[in-house]
Parts: C-alpha cells; structure tokens; sequence
C-alpha cells in the first residue's frame, strides 16, 4: 500500500523519484552495483559492461523514436562514429579517454543531426529508409578511409587512468556504469523540461505544437543531436571496452536490435529502454545456457543458436507488439499499481 | 466600445485550388473585448482561424496583430507573440497528463536549454518550479481542474478537456485568445461553465478573445462584436443586436431572402 506521500511543496512534487520507497530501492539498486564487480565472475562483468553500453545507446534511440517519434535505423551507425573517433584519437593523439569520449559523442551528434535534416519533410517508414542510407554511407567511408585502417579496422591502447591500464572488465566497469547512469539520469532530467515536452508534442501532433510556439526542425535536429550523442558516447565506451573497432562491428542489424530493445521494454519510458536493453542482451546468453543443456540429447544445438536467436529476437518483437505494445516497462508499472492498492485492492 | 484593434484582417484572400475559401475578407478585433465569429457551414471560418495562426498563407492581404504585420511570420513565432489559440477538434496530447499539456503552452517562454535540463540544475530548475506554481495558482485555480490535474487527458470528458485546452492557451500568456467552437457538443451546463470562463478571461485576465461559435445563444449573450462570414466573405458584422436584424445574415442561415415568406411556405403545407 502507497502511504505517507503527501507533498507540502512543488518541488517534491516534481522531484524525479517522489516516493520513499523509490529512494530505498534506487539507493539498494546503487549498493548493489557497487559489490556487483567483487563478487561477480569476469563472465558476468563482461555481461554487465555490455548491458550497460546497450542501455545508454538504447536510451539515446528512445529519446529519439519514442518521445519524439521519429523512427530511426542509425543509431548503430551513429556508434560508429562515436568508436571510430575515439579510436583515432587514442592511436594518434593519444588524448586522455574522456576527452576522446567527448569529442566522438560530439562528432556523432552532428553527423546525427545532418543526418536528421530530412525529418522535417519525411516521416516514419521514410524516415528509416534514410536513416539506413546515411548507415551504408558511413559503412562505406569507414571501410574504405585509411585513416579509419579501411577493412582491417583499428586496435586501440587501452583507456588510462592515473597511470592504470583500464583493460579488464573490473577496471572498466567503473567507467562504464557511472556514464551510463549519468546519461540515464540526464534523459530522465530532460524529459521533465520544456524541451522534453516539446519532444512528446511533435511525436503526439506536430500541427498542435507548432501552434504553441514550437518550432519542429529546431527541436527535430535537437532530439537528433541528443540522440546521436548519446549513440557515440556508447560507442566510444564499446571501443574502449572492446578495443578493436572495425566496419562490422556495427551492422545495420545492431540498429535493428536497439529498435527492437526500445520496442520490448517500453518506447517513449526512461525503464523501457533500461529494460528492453537489459533483456535483449541477456536473451543470447540464456539461448546459450539452454544450448549447452540440449548438447547432450541434441549434438549441434550450438550451431543451431545463431540461427536460433535471430527468430527469438524477431518472435520477441512481434510477441510483444502483440500483446504488450507497451512493453516490459508497463509491466512493471503495472506491479507497481498492484502494491500502491494492496492490500485493499488486488 | 471604442479600442484600438488589437488584431487588423485586411483584404485576405485565400483559395485551395479552384475553392475560394476566403475572398477580401477585412475586419477589426478590438482590444479587450469578445468578439465572434459566426457563419453557416464551410463559410470559411476555420480556414480564417488557420490563416490568423499561421499555417495557410493568404494569396492576398494582410493581417496586424499589435501593429505589427504578421507577414511572414511562422505559426510559432506568432505563437510567441501571443497568439494562442484552442482547436475544434481538441488538439491536445492524449498520453500526456493535463499538467503537462498546460505546461507546454508556456514553452515560447521559457529559456531550458539542452545542457541545463540534462542536469536539471540553476535556470531549468528554476523555470519549472516557478512555471509550475503559476500554473497552480493561476490557471488550474481559476478554471477548477484541480481533481484532475494528474489525469491523462485520454480518460477526460469533452467538456472538461475543452476546459484543459483552454488551461493550456491561456498558459501561453496571450494577448489574444482563438477559440475554435469553444462549446460545440456540450450540454447546457457545460455551455454555461464555459461562457462563465470566457467572460472571466477577458475580465480578470484582460485578454481579447476571437472565437467561431455556432451556439447562437451564447454568442449573442456573451459578445461584444460579431462578424458573419458566409462563402468566404464578410457579409455583415457588428454587435450582437445589428447582426440578428440583418437581412443578409437571416438569409445566409435560412437560404432565402424572404423570411416571412418561408416561414408562410411552412405554414401553409402543414395545414
């Protein structure tokens, strides 16, 4: 049952987490992944690193496709470009990792808004398509540009970090989920200002918010920006995490998969992306778990898993759209509802 | 009443194709009084509505908007200028609860940029709280939402989300108010609620209204002006009084120029 949340002011009104029971779990979920990487194996760092990168890109594409509803298939594309120029950066100049963090999230963020400027005439369908060609041109310049190492790739030095080799999962852990959680705050702080509302205004009628003093291509290219940026600063995390970037570590099928991480877990919900994010990472893994289980009684059930996962992807999908187009998020606000009654109503 | 026209429709013609939905139409809103307009169906008085707000560009003439030509001026600049307007379909967000769709009324106003609202510290911060607690006090207080200020929109009556987009117009700090057919399909209670608001608005608030209404009690109650459209054109216009005498007007709503001898027809085959 929900009690004692009676607000004296606006500002707890407003505040991003209102109730006390919120906080516990948000400060209990803190501890949890601070002990996560000492008593994990380096198997489920390495999983939790990869989660955590899924979950800031994922991010970036919701801000994108579901608040403001512009359907995109670049944000793999986008983290590309984020891998690529901190890949350069660390080989020839050898900056230190933040910088190059930046300066390839910001690097991603105006190819996402060139890449952004058809939106004002083309929508949906449309929209993706043009998404997928700026992926193939970038696909293109990156496996054929010498300073990119054409169809080899790059391998990178690691990060350093006051003279420590930030190389094994442990060490990068604490990289990539500070970032992560920064950057999942900063969309959750955003979508509770003007210009998060204008987002969900052009997604929900663009006609009526223009009305009310918002101009669509400004706010179209903004929510671009953020989102490409968001994609670059995890690819800059991927690249640093798996130091070899090369034109196929980025697959327009990757694009696919952060779309179907959004459509899972929620569009347009700051958990959906955490959780379509999460899920759609691990489900490989459990894919694997029950092929190892199989192997005794059916022998090629490890070739058969890469075959096997893209279905489990594409039923996931349309299982979802199905009968939760809402995604996992709303089942969550769902439990949620159930407690705030219980135990009165049930 | 004499004030100076806040809003100045001169000569705008506007035609879709071979459609002539406005010819030469001109007239005045004064400042800080209520007028309507009115007109039969497909008289043209949303298409003006739309060429006002800045989304059909008029192939002739011009129209002010406090001295100032509104040429070229696109719908949210003219937004920020304080033209604020409701539609006649409801054109709020319907995920959206009916605090925030007030709150985006006041975006033309407010200052967030990207990396203040990322961290949502100093000006963003600021800014809602301040923008939150004049929308409490001011708007949800004064047109009774209070119950359902965390409602989403979707799960509202018509009446009362007519009532939200009023809230959210009038959050856009107005000068001048556009109602679309503010009480169309409402009961007579709600009609009263809403000629109760609209009256208050120009009071209290002192904002000019300019409204489509078909609801010709209330308009005739509640205005200061009206202009009558019929075919894309001005064919009368005045107070309330002037425009009910108005031969021309009797005839565009009754299709005929001769009332009596309408109303003798209908006599005489009912007999």
């Amino acid at each position: 049952m929900r009690i004692g949340t009676l607000k004296t002011s606006y500002a707890a009104d407003e505040a991003l987490f209102d109730s006390s029971v919120q906080r516990t779990l948000l400060v209990l979920l803190a501890l949890g992944a601070i002990a996560f990487p000492f008593v994990a194996s380096p198997y489920w760092l390495f999983l939790a690193c990869l989660c955590a990168i899924n979950v800031a890109s994922a991010t970036g594409l919701n801000l994108l496709t579901g608040y403001t509803g512009l359907v995109s298939l670049g944000q793999a594309a986008f983290m590309s470009v984020g891998a690529y120029t901190v890949a350069v950066l660390e080989i020839r100049l050898g900056t230190p990792f933040f910088i190059n963090l930046l300066v390839g999230a910001g690097f991603a963020a105006a190819i996402g808004v060139l890449v952004g400027i058809p939106s004002l005439k083309v929508k949906g369908l449309y929209l993706a398509i043009a998404t997928i060609a700026a992926s193939v041109i970038l696909h293109f310049l990156f496996s054929h540009w010498s300073l990119t190492g054409e169809s080899r790739g790059l391998s990178m030095p690691p990060a350093r970090l006051f003279g420590l080799n930030l190389d094994q999962p442990f060490l990068l852990y604490w990289l990539i989920m500070p970032v992560t959680c920064l950057m999942v705050l900063g969309a959750a702080n955003l979508l509770r200002t003007r210009i998060g509302r204008a987002f969900i205004a052009i997604r929900d009628r663009d006609i009526s918010a223009e009305v009310l003093g918002i101009p669509l291509l400004r706010y179209k290219l903004t929510s671009f920006a953020i989102s490409s940026f968001y994609a670059g600063l995890a690819g800059g995390l991927w690249a640093y995490f798996f130091r070899v970037v090369t034109p196929e570590s980025f697959p327009l099928v990757n694009s696919i998969f952060y779309l179907a991480a959004i459509i899972v877990g929620g569009m347009g919900t700051i958990l959906g992306g955490i959780l379509g994010a999460v899920f759609m990472t691990l489900v490989p893994e459990l894919l694997k778990f029950v092929a190892n289980w199989a192997t005794p009684f059916y022998p090629d059930a490890l070739a058969a898993l890469a075959p096997v996962r893209t279905i489990v992807f594409g039923g996931l999908i349309v299982g979802f759209l199905i009968f939760e187009p809402r995604g996992l998020a709303e089942i969550w606000r769902r439990l949620r509802r159930f407690f705030h009654l219980w135990p009165f109503r049930t | 009443m004499v004030a100076s026209p806040i809003l100045e429709v001169s000569g705008v013609s506007l035609a879709f194709g071979g459609v002539r939905a406005l010819s030469d139409v001109s007239f005045n809103v004064p400042e800080g009084a209520i007028t309507a307009v009115i007109g039969p169906n497909g008289a043209g008085k949303t298409s003006l509505f739309n060429t006002i707000s800045g989304f059909y560009r008029p192939q002739a003439g011009s129209i002010r908007f406090a001295g100032e030509s509104l040429d070229g001026v696109r719908a949210p600049q003219r937004a920020a200028r304080g033209l604020a307007r409701t539609f006649q379909n409801i054109a709020l967000f319907r995920g959206m609860t009916v605090l925030d769709n007030i709150k985006l009324g006041r975006h033309a106003h407010m200052r967030t940029g990207v990396l203040d609202a990322l961290f949502y510290w100093g000006r963003a911060q600021k800014e809602e709280l301040e923008l939150r607690a004049e929308i409490e006090e001011r708007i949800i207080d004064f047109l009774e939402i209070q119950h359902i200020r965390n409602a989403s929109v979707g799960t509202l009556s018509y009446g009362l989300q007519k009532r939200v987009e009023l809230a959210r117009a009038l959050a856009m700090r107005p000068r001048i108010l556009m109602l679309d057919e503010p009480v169309a399909g409402m009961n007579r209670e709600e009609t009263e609620d809403m000629a109760r608001f609209i009256l208050d608005v120009k009071e209290e608030w002192g904002v000019t209204i300019l409204m489509v209404e078909h609801d010709m009690g209330m308009v005739m109650d509640i205005s200061d002006r009206v202009v009558v459209l019929n075919f894309g054109q001005v064919i009368a216009s005045g107070t309330p009084r002037e425009v009910q005498g108005n031969d021309a007007v009797i005839a565009a709503y009754l299709g005929s120029g001769d009332v009596g001898a309408i109303a003798r027809r209908i006599k005489a085959e009912a007999a």
